[in-house]
């Protein structure tokens, strides 16, 4: 019986919607867990929203409400004072995200060139030590960074935390580049090498264009990675002019104006954090999810 | 051939800003802390060698015993929830209708946020009085008084700890899984179902065997993320009680940076780098394995 349907299906990639005769009740039901599903996990963030748009008096009473009586800006206003303001630690954040694509980009993408197209004598050995930052994980070395950055003078600096930041991402970012320049067709790459262009020009005209979405997908993830980072900055930047969003909220719960902690402030903040990475993950979802396969799964 | 030299050198200068980068900045800082590991330094005096006091230190550390222990724990609980949960969703969602690939969009989200951010946002969830947690639970009438969640009991602490982690990463398996479900080529799936296979014989016969691959994968980025565990319980309970939740990494940090113990830190860490490479070299067996 079962058999006699299924078989009919014209997409066997929809089988159990079908199976049995039941097409509408199990598609209703999987409908129904889907639509739970997106609430569970939505709803943290929905609340957090909702919490950073209480007016103050709101977001500091006990028991808290689970929705704002009135909406206000009040929590933004004083994160957007507090401490050192609120544009420093965005400017904190973003500048050492930024630094981080940049100098990946700088990195990886001349050596991913290299490893992909030249012969290079211990190619082997050579990728297994750029690989080297996938076997020690950053955690284990941060003592040993921290006293090397110190004498450089890279503490207390975004170039200091984006070289950290670096650091973290740049086996991965090697490894989707050179896959990506490796499958550029040769005949593209002899076209221009015929024309007379040097290995430069020929990186730059036909490497970088038809490896675009690895460009976009490495950037993405430095980017990612240093705005999310906690762990180094809290080790590296002992300034607080120099803390970067996540370690300002975490500091922010003890050290508020209203004495406790500003839970109104502290969701503004969470808010504001998470609106960077959920944006540039919902715009380029694609480059995010193929570069996690390519990552993850290698 | 005079070509090829020339491009043997013109490749290694392509090459050599990121070799250089990474001697500097990884294979240096490992070198320094195997050779740390071996001395006695506190910063204030100049670093004496001491052999291998640290690591024998370390054994006879309780603190050392509860932190790796903990980690243990936490490790052994939250992986099989992040891998059976994300491969249920992945099982649910793997096809391309419009509400499921809404579905993965939306569970995905939390994996892109930063761990630190996610962290401050759940220890407001469940903090106890003014947290929604406790709200909502009093509201519903299972608990008459607020729940200590955070830095009282280890157990419980870890237990919504845990919670917030699963929220944070699920979706980082169900992803990959999705990814490997739809992978499968439809002439499989086809055959199976002309043979008249339930759709329980189809995940447990079929679509498990030939995504077993991703699943031990999933496994070990999982085992070694946990493993590493930090922010979440710095953020959550600062270690609290007692220490008891200071993690592994927590604990490579105390003795690090705030008691400048870095000898002994710099032991601790090499311990801690030498079980994550355990399960490293697992995985990177099985991902060179599957290209063969």
């Amino acid at each position: 019986m079962t058999t006699i349907t299924t078989v009919e299906v014209p997409q066997a990639q929809a089988p159990e919607l079908v199976r049995g005769g039941r097409v509408g009740r199990t598609g209703y039901l999987i409908g129904a867990v889907c639509l739970l599903i997106c609430t569970v996990m939505l709803l943290p963030l929905v609340f957090s929203i909702l919490a950073s748009l209480k007016p103050t008096a709101e977001s500091a009473s006990s028991p808290p409400t689970y929705v704002p009586h009135a909406l206000s800006f009040d929590s933004y206003q004083r994160l957007w004072s507090y401490q050192e303001g609120l544009p420093v630690y965005l400017a904190n954040s973003f500048g050492a995200a930024l630094l981080t694509i940049v100098f990946t980009l700088l990195l990886t993408v001349p050596a991913g060139y290299a490893l992909a197209r030249f012969p290079i004598p211990f190619k082997e050995v050579i990728f297994v030590v750029l690989l080297l930052a996938l076997i020690v994980p950053y955690q284990a070395l941060l003592t040993p960074m921290f006293l090397m950055f110190a004498r450089l003078q890279l503490t207390n600096s975004l170039i200091g935390l984006a070289v950290l930041h670096t650091a973290i991402q740049l086996p991965f970012s090697l490894y989707i580049l050179r896959n990506s320049f490796s499958a550029v067709p040769r005949e593209l790459e002899e076209a221009a090498v015929m024309d007379g262009a040097s290995t430069w020009n020929t990186l730059v005209r036909v490497f970088l264009p038809s490896s675009l979405p690895a460009i976009v997908t490495v950037a993405l993830f430095a980017f990612i990675t240093s705005w999310n980072e906690f762990l180094g900055a809290l080790v590296m930047m002992a300034n607080g002019s120099k803390f970067t969003l996540p370690l300002i909220l975490a500091a922010s719960r003890t050290e508020t104006s209203l004495g406790g902690t500003d839970w109104g402030m502290l969701q503004a903040g969470i808010t504001i954090s998470i609106i960077p990475c959920v944006g540039v993950y919902l715009l380029l979802q694609r480059y995010y999810v193929s570069g996690l396969m390519s990552g993850a799964v290698k | 051939m005079h070509r090829s030299r020339r491009a043997r050198l013109i490749g290694v200068a392509y090459l050599a800003p990121a070799l250089l980068f990474v001697l500097a900045f990884t294979a240096y800082p490992l070198g320094r802390m195997v050779w740390m590991s071996f001395t006695n330094w506190s910063l204030l005096t100049p670093p004496r060698f001491v052999g291998m006091d640290n690591y024998r230190r370390a054994f006879e550390d309780k603190q050392f015993w509860i932190s790796f222990l903990f980690t243990l724990k936490y490790t052994a609980i939250i992986t099989p929830i992040l891998i059976i949960g994300g491969y249920v969703l992945a099982l649910l969602t793997s096809q391309n209708s419009p509400l499921r690939r809404l579905t993965r969009t939306i569970v995905f989200i939390p994996v892109v946020i930063g761990l630190g951010v996610s962290s401050l946002l759940w220890y407001w969830l469940f903090s106890p009085t003014f947290g929604l947690v406790n709200k909502g639970l009093m509201d519903a009438g299972v608990v008459s008084k607020p729940v200590l969640w955070l830095g009282v009991d280890d157990d419980r602490s870890n237990y919504a700890i845990i919670a917030s982690v699963v929220w944070k990463v699920i979706g980082f398996g169900m992803i990959l899984f999705v990814g490997a479900i739809q992978a499968i080529p439809s002439e499989i799936t086809e055959a199976s179902l002309v043979d008249g296979a339930s759709y329980r014989q189809r995940v447990t016969r079929v679509i498990l065997p030939l995504t077993m691959r991703t699943v031990l994968l999933v496994t070990l980025v999982s085992v070694i993320g946990s493993l590493l565990a930090f922010d979440q319980f710095y953020i959550m309970t600062a270690g609290q009680p007692h220490n008891e939740t200071a993690t592994s990494v927590f604990y490579v940090y105390l003795n690090s940076f705030p008691y400048l113990k870095l000898g002994y830190g710099a032991a601790l860490s090499l311990i801690l780098a030498l079980t994550i490479l355990v399960f490293t070299v697992v995985q990177l067996f099985l991902t060179r394995r599957s290209h063969a």
